[in-house]
């Protein structure tokens, strides 16, 4: 079993599209999987069923109660995010304010504040449209941290994979270069930067890339919108040589791209002969071949 | 007045419409700020080309270890939830990346061996132009606690920009950063995109909004890509459209280039108007 | 020699895991008295961050002259191992904790630390 990670450090690259079509190519031979659980939306492109469902819990916050509290204002003196308030007769919590620190429950002489656990979010397997399954997520609103559910919804793909005996999972990854990106580059066999011809786009593959080289990971790269303007490729493709990542393909500014989002398909399903579904095509198998090298 | 910028998802076009929407209020002769709140990520500063004014350190407060009375008796790793700290059988380390500066360590520790002390997480910078500033929050690489630095440029604007508009550029997603950079403002614009994946975004976005009870309106980026689905969402969810911003591949050429939009674009910067007369109706 | 693998399971025959702070178990081999002792690491699935710096803290109380795991540990985990004189051989995640053990005899893994 290897696993393919598709990032792009910025959003809108089109890096989602790409990860679905590769998908929707190797079929049932592989288990796909959307780290992307800020802004999930891959399952929309591979009608997803959401078959199974589980709870993601994740941190705490603190829990007033009202019967125990004598309103004597020790945990309002600690607390340093703001989130109690002192009311008539007790104190209350906020939920959105509150750090989960403990510090409140710690000094309370009542026993009135507990910690209860949150739930942050929800774990999908679904049955796809290319004949095999996919594990995603949805995070709940305000919920911090998701690096941890990330971690939980490749730890499904990966059972999966191994389960049905899969060759290869395609792992949507999320955006960003922080916990979450980091989370899901763990155990990657490739990495594929997805990137697009604009300032921005450089800017932020290059900060994606210095995190991708503190892992020692392999990694490929594909510049989207490349004919958008040539300047900033051939400045992306002066970088990728000189960082020594193989440059896969150069996908041109396409309005397929987006006509195959409004009509929730992968690209390589919604025109499969058009020049950038050929494309794409040959990029999924130099892919594979580079994961075997 | 204080309006933020927000998007279900990255790539919808927010920074874009922020920065040119700044410079258009300025080229009005309008009293503006715009404050990049994307903070792992800020790059107004490419589109807005200022002149760097002030660099400020931005600092969090985190505990230092002072060996001097310390017994190693553990108990600040103890109370510390988000394990920053560990004891080891000499020596107690900090992990200033980890803390959320709760102070129940330092405060809790019975010899006082742990003094908060600031370290630095990231900066403010404002820049200036002829006609109005951009204050942007940057995280240091490394860092992951964006929420405090949103909080900091949000109040180092509100100090040094009394009666200007304030507009704030949101982080994506709908974790504790773009709750942060929503949740103090008047208005919120949510930009989408009229595709499934826009409306997708958008629902989450919505929920995001509603469970802050926020004043929230929507605006269509890229309009005619797709199909009707988000007009008939916002329609349904009585939600107002504040303006239909067209697809335009000119549109991506300019920001491919770090350009701004609305002097080269008259659709684009009709937008803008539409935009600018929402804003006067909001109380 | 005291020889700490990070695993998925308790057997010799059990695989490896490739992780260091959120292994499942920590099994340990003493070379002397021929034994295995198994612990395991559960509580580290619940933690939101600092997982390794915990782990790192409950290994070395164990006192192991050598680990065993696969990517290697995370940079602050590093850090708390450092203060102890523990080597540590890495990339035999993809192994059971047998294949491991000879690897590291036949001199096939990497040092980390």
């Amino acid at each position: 079993m290897r696993e393919v990670v598709i990032i792009s450090g910025k959003g809108g690259t089109g890096k989602t599209s790409i990860s679905a079509s590769f998908s929707y190519l190797e079929g049932a031979n592989a288990i796909t999987c959307d780290c992307d659980v800020d802004a999930a939306n891959m399952h929309l492109l591979l009608d997803a069923n959401f078959a199974h469902q589980q709870n993601f819990m994740s941190g705490e916050i603190a829990v007033i109660d009202k019967d125990l509290c004598t309103n004597c204002g020790d945990c309002y003196e600690v607390c340093r995010f703001d989130a109690i308030t002192p009311m008539q007769e007790y104190h209350q919590v906020d939920n959105i304010s509150c750090e989960g620190c403990w510090y409140c429950s710690r000094v309370c002489t009542h026993d009135s504040i507990t910690m209860q656990q949150q739930k942050a979010g929800d774990i999908f397997i679904s049955d796809i449209k290319n004949g095999a399954k996919m594990a995603h997520a949805k995070l709940g609103f305000g919920a911090e941290n998701s690096g941890k559910l990330v971690a939980k919804v490749k730890q499904e793909a990966k059972m999966l994979a191994l389960k049905e005996d899969k060759e290869y999972v395609i792992t949507d990854g999320s955006p960003g270069i922080g916990c979450p990106v980091i989370s899901s580059l763990s155990g990657a066999n490739l990495v594929v930067l997805v990137t697009e011809a604009t300032l921005s786009g450089l800017h932020d593959l290059k900060r994606v890339h210095e995190l991708v080289k503190t892992f020692n990971l392999k990694s490929v790269c594909i510049i989207n919108k490349a004919d958008l303007n040539d300047d900033v490729t051939k400045e992306i493709e002066y970088f990728l040589k000189k960082e020594n990542i193989e440059l896969i393909a150069k996908l041109p500014y396409d309005e397929t791209f987006t006509k195959s989002l409004a009509k929730a398909m992968p690209i390589v399903e919604y025109d499969p002969n058009s020049k950038l579904s050929i494309v794409i095509k040959e990029s999924w198998e130099k892919i594979k071949n580079k994961i075997q090298e | 007045m204080k309006i933020t910028i927000a998007s279900g998802k990255g790539g919808t076009g927010k920074t874009t419409l922020s920065t040119n929407l700044t410079s258009y209020l300025a080229s009005q002769n309008r009293k503006v700020v715009l404050a990049d709140l994307d903070v792992e990520e800020p790059n107004s500063a490419i589109f807005l080309k200022g002149k760097l004014k002030t660099e400020q350190v931005f600092n969090k407060m985190v505990p230092k270890w002072d060996s001097t009375d310390c017994t190693l008796c553990g108990k600040c790793a103890e109370v510390c939830n988000f394990n920053a700290i560990i004891d080891l059988p000499n020596e107690i380390r900090v992990y200033p990346a980890l803390c959320h500066s709760c102070y129940a360590c330092s405060e809790l520790c019975p010899t006082n061996s742990l003094p908060m002390t600031p370290e630095r997480i990231g900066e403010i910078c404002e820049y200036d132009s002829d006609n109005f500033s951009l204050v942007e929050g940057r995280l240091d690489l490394g860092q992951e606690m964006a929420v405090p630095l949103i909080a900091g440029t949000i109040d180092f604007v509100d100090e040094k920009f009394d009666g200007y508009i304030k507009l704030l550029d949101a982080p994506p997603g709908t974790s504790c950063p773009v709750i942060e950079a929503s949740r103090y403002s008047d208005f919120v614009f949510l930009i989408t995109e009229s595709t499934p994946f826009g409306l997708n975004d958008l629902r989450l976005a919505v929920e995001t909004m509603r469970v802050l009870k926020q004043n929230f309106g929507v605006i269509i980026n890229r309009y005619g890509i797709g199909d009707n689905g988000v007009e008939e969402y916002c329609q349904v969810e009585n939600i107002p459209i504040v303006t239909k911003v067209h697809n335009d591949k000119e549109v991506a050429k300019l920001y491919s280039k770090g350009e701004l939009i609305y002097p080269k674009i008259e659709h684009f910067k009709n937008s803008l108007d539409e935009i600018v007369e929402f804003i006067g109706g909001i109380k | 020699m005291k020889i700490l693998f990070t695993a998925k399971g308790s057997e010799w025959s059990s695989p490896m895991d490739a992780r260091f702070g959120r292994m499942e178990m920590m099994v340990i081999y003493d070379e002397e008295s021929d034994t295995l002792e198994v612990l395991p690491n559960s509580e580290t699935e619940a933690m939101e961050h600092g997982a390794g710096l915990q782990t790192a803290k409950k290994v070395l109380k164990h006192s192991p002259d050598i680990i065993i795991t696969g990517n290697g540990a995370g940079g602050k985990a590093l850090d708390i191992l450092k203060t102890s004189n523990v080597k540590i051989f890495i990339g035999a995640g993809d192994m059971s904790i047998k294949e491991a053990y000879e690897a590291y005899k036949n001199g096939k893994l990497t040092e980390q630390l």
